[in-house]
């Protein structure tokens, strides 16, 4: 089922963290060119994923292959943000020099930057629209800029895969679209493979092909029209939720007000699900 | 009571020109270049608490040399570096982890005290171990310190980058494939060394003002980490350079106004910032 055109694909893959399981029986592919969300309620391990796919966590069993090699073997052409941007709310470095460290934070000895590399900085910074914030230190930036700052610094070295972490949280709404669109170029304009790990889908929906979802202890991977489905968005987010089609297209929505308090649920914990579930091999 | 004398001392320039003075202006410059540079790391790495703690930490070290006859630096010396090898291995957020660092801290200070009781010379040397005595500095001693200034310009030389990129952030450092444990340990253990280069200037207990608070100017004033580096450096040069000075002219120990300079440079220039940001 491996095809050239697939970007990441997983072989029965699982995971752990010390003793206990976070998933398993992973086996899909995520093709080249797709936008993709990694979805799931909290603690189910999507940033878990990310990291595997970075080959930062080993797999407890089964194999990832990310951009045809074993996971961590290509992280030079893997675009990484991680949630972390908030860290750097202290930092004094400039956006500009945030940014040519993706270029040249791996080299170690001493190297001026070049005409070129601060070429390409920029090129970044006017792909994500802080070209005119260069100047700007980290701490004088908002979210919404840092993590522009964080995703030109994440391209700067040509990525083939961009993976984010909760890439909109924490931002306004005019942010989150400024962020969106960001991605929605990068993947139409020059074809890159885009990774996001979210909460909410909505914002996303319009750019997103596919999703993988974490849901009784697997992950599954689907085609974007299987996903919105209200029973399986209900069952996947453990609270009652409803797929609506508006004239801007499909959106799901999570009533509260006329959801009764008592209404049982199809939950369960993910160490009951991990232990029920088997595959028939 | 008796008066005290803050009478200007109108032989100041006699004793400017006194061998333990070259000395001590020496020392001065080979601290202010080490303290200068990894001041700015240690707040990029936001682990200003941990570079405060590992001066307690040699502090026990420190008297427990003197009770043993050995060297005051090389005691400060092993117990920082161990101190610091122990938290550089533990992690970037465990510098981070105050509390756990403040414990180790005010136990580590106990035990120095407990050191400096059980020998009379320890002792007497617990005053400058705590608070400096820059004017007793010996020429082997400033040797040390150029040697540990050149072995550190050259570490830092080759590590600049990785360890620029590992402060700004950790997991995406870790992803491109810096080694960011090795990052952790190498930088702890330069900041160790120093620590134990700073100690005898101004003692354990000053040492946040002269290692961290010009670099903390210095982020002020440029936002370029080579540039704030470089001011650093030059403020806490002229903190102590001009805290020589001061302290021969006017009856006042050397540490004061040493940390006295560092702190106004800094509370000037967070004045003007915060005028000029309305």
């Amino acid at each position: 089922m491996t095809s050239p055109t697939d970007c990441i694909v997983f072989k029965d893959a699982a995971i752990k963290r010390g003793d206990r399981l976070i998933w398993q029986h992973g086996s899909f592919a995520i093709p080249t060119g797709s936008v993709t969300a990694i979805v799931g309620t909290n603690g189910t391990g999507k940033t878990t994923m990310m990291k595997a796919e970075l080959g930062l966590l080993p797999l407890a069993c089964g194999s990832l292959t990310v951009l045809g090699k074993p996971a961590g073997e290509m992280n030079r052409r893997i675009g990484y943000v991680p949630q972390s941007y908030v860290a750097n709310v202290d930092s004094n470095l400039t956006a500009e020099q945030s940014v040519l460290l993706g270029l040249t934070g791996t080299r170690f000895g001493i190297h001026l930057v070049s005409k070129a590399e601060r070429a390409k900085a920029l090129e970044a910074m006017e792909f994500t629209g802080i070209a005119d914030k260069a100047r700007y230190r980290l701490s004088e930036l908002s979210g919404g800029l840092r993590q522009r700052v964080a995703i030109a610094q994440a391209l700067v070295s040509d990525p083939k895969l961009l993976m984010l972490d909760e890439p909109l949280a924490n931002l306004d709404l005019a942010s989150q679209r400024a962020t969106v669109h960001v991605l929605a170029r990068l993947n139409k304009e020059l074809g890159m493979t885009i990774q996001v790990v979210a909460h909410d889908l909505n914002m996303l929906l319009p750019v997103l092909t596919g999703a993988v979802y974490l849901l009784d202890g697997h992950p599954h991977y689907a085609d974007m029209r299987q996903v919105l489905d209200s029973d399986l968005l209900t069952h996947l987010y453990g609270t009652q939720v409803q797929v609506v089609t508006t004239p801007q297209g499909d959106m799901f929505v999570t009533p509260t007000a006329d959801e009764p308090a008592d209404q049982p649920h199809d939950m369960h914990t993910i160490e009951e699900v991990a232990r029920m579930h088997r595959h028939a091999r | 009571m008796s008066d005290i004398d803050f009478s200007y001392d109108p032989e100041w320039l006699s004793t400017l020109s006194a061998p333990f003075m070259t000395n001590a202006f020496l020392a001065g410059l080979c601290i202010a270049l080490a303290a200068g540079v990894m001041g700015y790391f240690t707040i990029a790495r936001r682990s200003t608490f941990a570079a405060h703690a590992l001066a307690h930490i040699g502090l026990p070290g420190a008297t427990g040399a003197v009770l043993l006859g050995l060297p005051v630096s090389l005691g400060m010396g092993v117990f920082a570096l161990g101190g610091a090898l122990v938290i550089g291995a533990l992690g970037k957020r465990v510098s981070e982890r105050e509390i756990a660092t403040g414990t180790v801290l005010a136990f580590a200070t106990g035990l120095g005290l407990f050191f400096a009781r059980l020998s009379s010379s320890a002792s007497q040397q617990m005053q400058s171990i705590l608070f400096g005595s820059i004017l007793t500095i010996t020429t082997d001693q400033i040797i040390g310190f150029a040697v540990f200034d050149v072995l550190l310009l050259a570490l830092l030389a080759v590590i600049y980058r990785p360890l620029l990129f590992s402060s700004l952030d950790e997991q995406v450092a870790q992803a491109k494939g810096v080694p960011i444990g090795l990052m952790n340990v190498a930088f702890m253990a330069i900041m160790a060394g120093v620590i134990t280069i700073a100690v005898p200037a101004v003692g354990t207990l000053l040492i946040f003002a002269l290692v961290i608070t010009p670099a903390a100017t210095a982020n002020i004033l440029a936002g370029s980490p080579f540039k704030a580096m470089v001011i650093a450096s030059v403020l806490c040069l002229l903190s102590i350079w001009l805290g020589l000075v001061l302290a021969a002219m006017f009856p006042a120990p050397p540490s004061f106004i040493i940390v006295t300079l560092s702190t106004l440079f800094w509370a000037i220039a967070r004045a003007i910032a915060s005028l000029k940001s309305r």
